[in-house]
């Protein structure tokens, strides 16, 4: 028995912290107990995963669970159906542990869920290098901010409430991240969705936006919104599957692909289905056009921005994507798609982010941005490296939210970094973990952001130079706006309201631990994949080459771009497909993102270092386009006009018609009757002798008639 | 007497009732007039059945006579309610179905 057989419980875990919190947890529990099950269930995955995780790569003993015989026997192994590795287990084909030992993968099929004529979709979960690194992000950063929220919530009376949200989230996460067909992660996704909408919505009762009259359900339900819309272009994608390949099984629909690829003419079908599939990554993953809901998003409780909303699940589309490699790498025009949406979406969200003033608005934007590098990232065939950036993203972004929270936390609710500065003192260790992160982020070496987005960057060089150059720029964009909030909220001036200062105190230890770690991580993370000609020349690195694309490059394999030498490796075996490449030009690319990087942090420090008046000065000088940017480039009040406008005006039309013409119809057969009614009521008159009368008429005349004809 | 005669008197003591019932205003009257009318019809029952040879029309009569009495029986007693109510028996008086 290893821990491969026990990974249905990952999910299963935090699904019953969900339902004990949500049940007993505000009448029967108290809250330390609450706040122990609910991490408790989240650490209990994590521990299942590493053991899982770790029996994967434990290749003896896979070889031994698939070859040897008196293991065979004991544990029940036959060769699975489809001529795919072995399944272990009963003896049932549609229960028990299958195992590829080539990629690693092991997947477990639970049940058979639904069987509808020829189509049968099963409750199966895989696990492989992909999903494993997903699974330890997620459950890991997921574990710290648990542990967080016990400081932050500490005070709110919906403490079991979001506990219980928080582990439905996880729980939801992770049949996500172990899906083993589309379906399931279907499943997840939605899931992760609906409790997303219910975190946002967590403080219903408060106003969020007062000048538009928008509260925190509001925001909550524009998220959800916004997300059906990705999520139908989801499930189109599915339907299109489904129709073409007769079957929801990542393997089998992966192997349909390479199939159909061969085939003339099926370039049109294969990049339908990958758009349709993007579309839905678009909307989880806060892209142009649908990245409206993320800053809105920020209404949240800090916690929930910093797991749901900046770690996790905005970066399931990127998930989702990195999964359909080989179909997305099939398509090479939905490939080229995605790089465009991904370039142009950092970029503008970098923009914006220059000019916010709110401290979780700026790392929202930050978030769209940072999550248009993963997709530039993908949509150049760099899998890998989409993978490495969520996960360094997921541990400096995570931290930088819960640096901002901390900060918000310790100023009692103000969260405009107008009204903060010199916060040093007060908050030495969130201002020293901020200021890690923030140097991670903006790309400095050797800290963790650096690794991953230098690597993008390479990639993106030899395939699109012109989103090359928007996205060495957006890094710029990057150094300057982090450094700028920074420079804002912990240094400068101090423009704290006096009743706040008086209320300024570091935050309590559950939520200074997970800060240190997830400072440590974002420190060290990015050495999970030193390019390779940077650690050939740096002694003691050489085993660190490129360790995660390595890791991930079984799962990639089959997703080679055509006509490229990209695909799984970014380094790897490129200088040869592009001659003219040497170790040189990739030394002067890196310095050159790191002379942006440095540039954007002094030019932050030159605007807001000190006085904010050359900013001021700078924000008159550029005017209207300043405005332009600061308000967001307008585009929720273009959706106003040219969607809700729009949509608003067909209701009323149709409202009219109702009004109008159903209705006249309706009234004037009711006012006929009525008339007639009017007209036939005479004839009861209660006289018997005029009914004896008319009576005699009748009979009078039906014998006339009778005798007539 | 041939066939005519019967039917002839049959068909003035119908439209003796018709007009009884039509013109009269005394509610015993009109009973009076709906019981020539029936009356009328068994002259016409009788000597059809005769002139026909059978006794399926004789029988009938029977049935006639049976059901004119429930129905005096029935419409007299609502009379008798209705008279306690409204003290007349003028039918012209008596229109509580009126609209």
């Amino acid at each position: 028995m290893s821990f491969l057989h026990l990974i249905w419980l990952i999910p299963i875990l935090p699904f019953a912290g969900f339902v004990i919190n949500g049940l007993l947890g505000k009448r029967f529990l108290p809250r330390p107990v609450v706040s122990g099950i609910a991490c408790l269930a989240v650490l209990a995955s994590l521990v299942l995963a590493v053991g899982a995780i770790r029996d994967l790569h434990d290749e003896q003993g896979l070889a031994d669970m698939l070859n040897n015989g008196t293991a065979l026997s004991a544990l029940g192994v036959r060769p699975s159906a489809d001529g795919f590795g072995a399944v272990l287990g009963p003896t049932d084909p549609d229960r028990g542990l299958v195992l590829e030992a080539s990629i690693p993968r092991a997947r477990q099929i639970q049940w058979l869920w639904l069987s509808v004529g020829s189509v049968s979709v099963k409750w199966a979960y895989s696990l492989d290098p992909l999903s494993a690194i997903m699974l330890l992000v997620v459950l890991g950063v997921g574990f710290l901010i648990h542990v967080y929220s016990i400081g932050y919530m500490a005070h709110d009376e919906g403490f079991a409430r979001f506990f219980a949200y928080l582990n439905l989230f996880m729980a939801m996460m992770l049949v996500l991240i172990m899906a083993d067909n589309f379906l399931v992660m279907f499943v997840g996704w939605e899931g992760v969705g609906l409790c997303s909408y219910l975190l946002i919505g967590f403080n219903y009762r408060e106003m969020f936006n007062p000048a538009r009259h928008q509260s925190c359900a509001d925001a909550g339900r524009k998220a959800f919104i916004v997300n059906r819309m990705g999520d139908f272009g989801f499930m189109l994608g599915m339907l299109l599957i489904l129709v073409t390949f007769g079957s929801l099984d990542f393997g089998q629909v992966f192997r349909g692909v390479h199939a159909l690829a061969e085939a003339p003419g099926s370039q049109s079908l294969l990049t339908a289905m990958a758009l349709l599939l993007f579309v839905g990554a678009i909307g989880k993953s806060a892209q142009i056009p649908l990245f409206v809901w993320l800053p809105d998003a920020m209404a949240g409780p800090t916690p929930v921005s910093a797991l749901i909303h900046a770690a996790t699940m905005v970066t399931a589309g990127v998930y989702m994507v990195c999964r359909c490699a080989a179909l997305f790498a099939a398509a090479p025009l939905a490939l080229t798609v995605v790089a465009v949406v991904g370039g142009m979406t950092a970029l503008l969200a970098a923009a914006i982010a220059c000019t916010q003033t709110d401290i979780k608005k700026v790392l929202a934007y930050s978030t769209v941005s940072q999550l248009g590098y993963m997709f530039l990232a993908a949509g150049v065939g760099a899998f890998s490296f989409a993978i490495f950036h969520v996960m360094t993203h997921a541990f400096f972004k995570a931290l930088l939210f819960l640096g901002a929270g901390s900060v918000i936390h310790a100023l009692a609710g103000e969260q405009d970094i107008r009204r903060m500065g010199r916060l040093t003192r007060a908050l030495p260790w969130t201002f020293g973990t901020f200021a890690v992160a923030a140097v991670a982020i903006a790309g400095i070496p050797p800290f963790a952001g650096f690794f991953s987005k230098d690597s993008i960057l390479a990639a993106v060089f030899f395939e699109q130079p012109i989103l090359w150059g928007a996205g060495a720029f957006t890094a710029g964009l990057t150094a300057f706006y982090i450094w700028r909030l920074v420079f804002l909220t912990f240094l400068s001036t101090d423009r704290v309201e006096k009743e706040r200062r008086g209320h300024l105190h570091e935050s309590p230890w559950s939520m200074l631990a997970p800060l240190v770690i997830l400072a440590f991580l974002a420190t060290v993370g990015g050495f999970l994949g030193v390019p390779a000609f940077l650690a050939e020349s740096v002694p003691g690195l050489h085993a660190a080459a490129e360790w995660l694309p390595g890791y991930l490059e079984p799962v990639f394999r089959d997703a080679r771009v055509a006509g490229t030498g990209m695909g799984a490796l970014g380094f790897h075996g490129q200088a040869a497909v592009h001659g003219g490449v040497t170790a040189a030009g990739e030394w002067g690319l890196m310095a050159l993102s790191v002379l942006l990087a440095v540039a954007g942090i002094a030019w932050a420090w030159l605007l807001h270092g000190r006085g904010g008046e050359l900013a001021a000065r700078m924000a008159a000088g550029l005017g209207s386009g300043y405005r332009l940017v600061r308000d967001r480039f307008r585009i929720d009040e273009l959706y106003d006009r040219i969607i809700l406008k729009p949509f608003y005006f067909m209701c009323r039309a149709a409202d009219a018609f109702d009004r109008f013409v159903i209705d006249l119809m309706v009234n004037t057969v009711a006012i006929a009757t009525e008339i007639t009614g009017h007209v036939l009521k005479l004839f009861q008159t209660g006289s018997v002798r005029a009914y004896a009368l008319s009576m005699f008429i009748g009979v009078v005349a039906l014998l006339a008639f009778l005798v007539m004809s | 007497m041939p066939l005519v005669s019967y039917i002839s008197l049959s068909a003035v003591l119908f439209v003796i009732g018709v007009m009884g019932v039509l013109l009269k205003r005394n509610v015993l009257t009109i009973f009076m007039s709906i019981e020539l009318m029936l009356n009328a019809v068994n002259v016409a029952l009788a000597a059809f059945a005769r002139h026909h040879g059978g006794l399926d029309g004789q029988i009938f009569v029977f049935f006639v006579m049976a059901v004119a009495a429930a129905e005096a029986a029935v419409g007299l007693a609502i009379f008798i309610a209705i008279f306690r109510l409204k003290q007349t028996t003028d039918v012209t008086e008596i229109n509580l179905m009126r609209w």
